[in-house]
């Protein structure tokens, strides 16, 4: 908030018809809520005003074409006018659709002038929009909001306010050859003075100004005359933004607009390829494109999808990340693998083997970062773990990348909730607190196997009937034999149970009440055995 | 299409040429004597049967000294026990279905890994075997099989165990006394046996101290637990 920047804003007036495909001598207006919006010259001619509504615009013009509002459809048809006016000068902040502004200062040094960067912009954005520079975006919007064509002296001349202490003018006007006003230019340091004669209305703060209105401040250099102080007590800090405006001091600086850089690339195969070697050297070509595109920009990048499709429009898109940065090289190791697991068959897509050739290889970054380079070292963990890396990249890309896991530990209470697997290539951290109590957790040592799906059991006390676990976990008789799928009876010689796990018991729907017995046969063997509702059942054994 | 007729050809360009051979890995102190010169021999495939805590302890000691580990085809592997046993999980690596890629997987996992843990007899032939074990052998890594690996060069079995700490009604299981025996070929072929804590209190593998004071691990039987709670 301090001193302004010299600052041009590009105005296309009326944009949301403009974007519509409505020109200026046809009557159209945006409606939204049944009042109208915005309007075309030819319909603020027929005395259309915005907040009017639906039905007496009609009335007033009787062949209004009627736009519904679209947001979207103005940004994107704005876009096209950015990306003209970044080839003038970089770094473009849109303020909204239709209207964009920029830190002019070193544009203009470029092309020479605040006048000549003006004309720049007006020829590159074209018919329609107009232009003004100024010292902060706020003067910047009304000058170009000031220029109207009828203001026109003769083409190409500049229009010079009268201003008898200055030695410089305050303002300047120009236009294109077809002899239309475009552009206004408002002195360095001349904004307060460009300023003065605006109506208080411009401040868009519209109770502010009609109290100043009552109180005789009509215009900014009212405004401005008064004392900040005095500003601030009366009317609030939000007055006291609108005193800064007025004075020709500056609300907030300029942001720039980054334009994203267009690092994705792709090539397209003809006639296409039923085999990978066959695209193997174009795709070497086309990694190499893709980490030259990333390198202009800094950028290195940690995850990329690539994208096959054959000629039939099946697609295969897959993830690949690399720990440190995906050079050329691996990015052409990871195609091949992708693209043989799928042409051969072997990888687990829902649709199988592509029948058609391969047409179109397409790189995604995925996760880009700076580039901050990355030192190798000559042996020792980094290089075994980029041997793993690569060994471990293949095997998914011959079943798929959720094939290949690693486990960190987690919180649960059973041996297999208390680690969890997570993909290869994903960041290891645990859904849920390992250091946490978690009642009713299982004594150590854990069991080496554990079952991925349970499997019934049969347990006998010693008169041959199944035990049974009360609702006060006590068991109707000790248990004597199991048997364990089609085998024969184990004698239990120790057990320990019942050891009760009850899961989110507030919930009536998905609580679980889980009866755990740890049991020792006379072969040797333990096993970690769950009464449920519907009997028994072995969750993992102690082998 | 056989996988390990693809497989393997295509796999030898993925490793770079390592300088020198792979270092023996080490192995816990309790299944030192089972093995020949006490270490994991690089390039031998190790047949584990009736334990899968025997295998685990077999992994322990390499993965705390900073290999890596693979566990394939074995999707029921108890891995907060391989955690309790001295396993890294950083370094554990899981591809629990390879389905009918079984070969190919194992192939590629040697090339980069140092102990891979399998369960055979599952999609594997028996030539994808015999190729496997040739794999391994050039490669220079460590198999260490779940069940019987045709021409294993070590086969560790686990003859007679008893659970200790669990009562009739109380306690829970605290700790298990394994008796294992080692055959194979080669200098391996000499029978061995050991018996140790397979798992010790705490977890992991200890061998059995008969003799000295303080001697670890302290267990106690369940005969002598019972007694001194009751008293």
């Amino acid at each position: 908030m301090t001193h302004p920047v010299r600052t041009l804003v590009v105005d296309c007036p009326d944009w949301p018809l403009t974007a519509a495909g409505i020109g200026p001598d046809t009557p159209g207006v945006v409606i939204v809520a049944q009042r109208v919006v915005a309007a075309s010259v030819a319909a603020r001619a027929a005395g259309i005003t915005t907040g009017l509504r639906r039905r007496l615009a009609q009335g007033r013009c009787a062949d209004l074409v009627l736009v519904p509002d679209d947001p979207d459809r103005d940004a994107a048809a704005f876009e096209p006018v950015v990306a003209a006016l970044e080839d003038v000068a970089p770094a473009v902040e849109i303020v909204r659709p239709g209207l964009c502004a920029l830190a002019s200062r070193a544009a203009s040094r470029y092309v020479g002038g605040d006048e000549a960067l003006a004309a720049a912009a007006i020829a590159a954005v074209g018919r329609g929009a107009r232009v003004g520079i100024a010292d902060g975006p706020f003067a910047a919007e009304l000058a170009a909001a000031s220029v109207v064509p009828s203001y026109a002296g003769s083409p190409g001349t500049n229009f010079v306010a009268p201003d008898r202490f200055a030695r410089v003018p305050i303002y300047k006007v120009g236009g294109d050859a077809g002899g239309e006003v475009r552009w206004v230019v408002v002195a360095e340091g001349r904004s307060r003075q460009f300023l003065a004669g605006f109506s208080v209305d411009v401040l868009r703060r519209p109770a502010l100004a009609d109290l100043l209105h009552r109180l005789g401040v009509h215009t900014l250099g009212d405004l401005a005359r008064l004392p900040s102080a005095s500003v601030v007590s009366r009317f609030g800090p939000d007055a006291a933004l609108a005193h800064r405006l007025a004075r020709g001091l500056e609300e907030r600086p300029v942001t720039a607009r980054v334009p994203p850089p267009e690092l994705t690339a792709q090539l397209e195969i003809d006639p296409p390829a039923a085999q990978v070697e066959h695209v193997l050297f174009g795709a070497k070509e086309l990694a190499d494109r893709f980490a030259a595109g990333l390198a202009d920009h800094g950028l290195t990048c940690q995850r990329i999808s690539i994208q096959a499709e054959t000629e039939h429009g099946e697609q295969l898109a897959r993830l690949w990340r690399h720990d440190s940065a995906l050079t050329a090289p691996a990015i052409v190791d990871r195609i091949r693998w992708q693209l043989d697991g799928w042409l051969s068959g072997t990888a687990r897509s829902p649709d199988g083997a592509p029948t058609g050739g391969l047409a179109l290889i397409r790189l995604v970054p995925d996760q880009v970062a700076a580039d901050t380079g990355r030192q190798l070292g000559l042996w020792g963990p980094e290089e075994a773990l980029d041997r793993v890396a690569r060994a471990l990249a293949r095997v998914q890309g011959v079943l798929g990348p959720d094939a290949v896991t690693t486990a960190v530990p987690t919180g649960g209470r059973d041996p297999g909730e208390r680690v969890a697997e997570i993909r290869w290539g994903d960041s290891r951290v645990a859904p849920k607190p390992a250091d946490r109590p978690w009642p009713g957790r299982l004594p150590t040592p854990a069991p080496a196997t554990v079952l991925a799906d349970a499997r019934p059991v049969r347990l006998v006390g010693a008169d041959g009937a199944s035990v049974e676990v009360s609702d006060r976990c006590e068991v109707s008789a000790a248990p004597a034999r199991l048997s364990v799928g089609s085998g024969g009876w184990l004698d239990v010689v120790g057990w320990a149970g019942p050891w009760p796990a009850t899961e989110r018991w507030w919930d009536p729907h998905t609580t679980d009440v889980r009866s755990r017995f740890q049991l020792a046969t006379g072969d040797g063997a333990a096993w970690l055995v769950t009464a449920r509702s519907d009997g028994w059942w072995v969750e993992a054994v102690y082998d | 299409m056989a996988p390990v007729d693809t497989a393997v050809p295509e796999a030898a360009h993925l490793a770079a040429p390592r300088g020198g051979r792979r270092e023996p890995l080490p192995v816990v102190p309790a299944l030192a004597s089972l093995l020949p010169a006490g270490v994991l021999r690089p390039g031998t495939v190790v047949s584990v049967t009736g334990s899968t805590s025997l295998a685990l302890a077999l992994l322990a000691a390499p993965s705390q000294a900073g290999s890596w580990c693979a566990a394939v085809g074995v999707p029921g592997l108890g891995l907060l026990s391989a955690a309790e046993h001295g396993v890294d999980l950083e370094r554990l690596v899981l591809v629990a279905h390879p389905g009918r890629a079984w070969a190919t997987v194992v192939a590629t996992l040697v090339e980069a890994l140092d102990v891979v843990l399998v369960r055979p007899g599952r999609g594997g032939a028996e030539s994808d075997v015999r190729r496997l074990a040739a794999r391994v052998r050039e490669r220079e890594a460590v198999v260490v099989s779940l069940g019987e690996w045709a021409g294993a060069d070590v086969r560790l079995t686990q003859t007679r165990c008893r659970w200790v700490g669990l009562g009739l009604g109380h306690g829970h299981l605290r700790a298990r006394r394994v008796e294992v025996q080692s055959s194979g070929r080669g200098a391996a072929a000499r029978p061995r046996s050991a018996v140790l804590w397979l798992p010790a209190v705490g977890g992991r593998a200890e061998p059995v101290v008969t003799a000295g004071p303080g001697a670890a691990p302290v267990v106690v039987p369940v005969a002598e637990m019972d007694a001194t709670q009751s008293a």
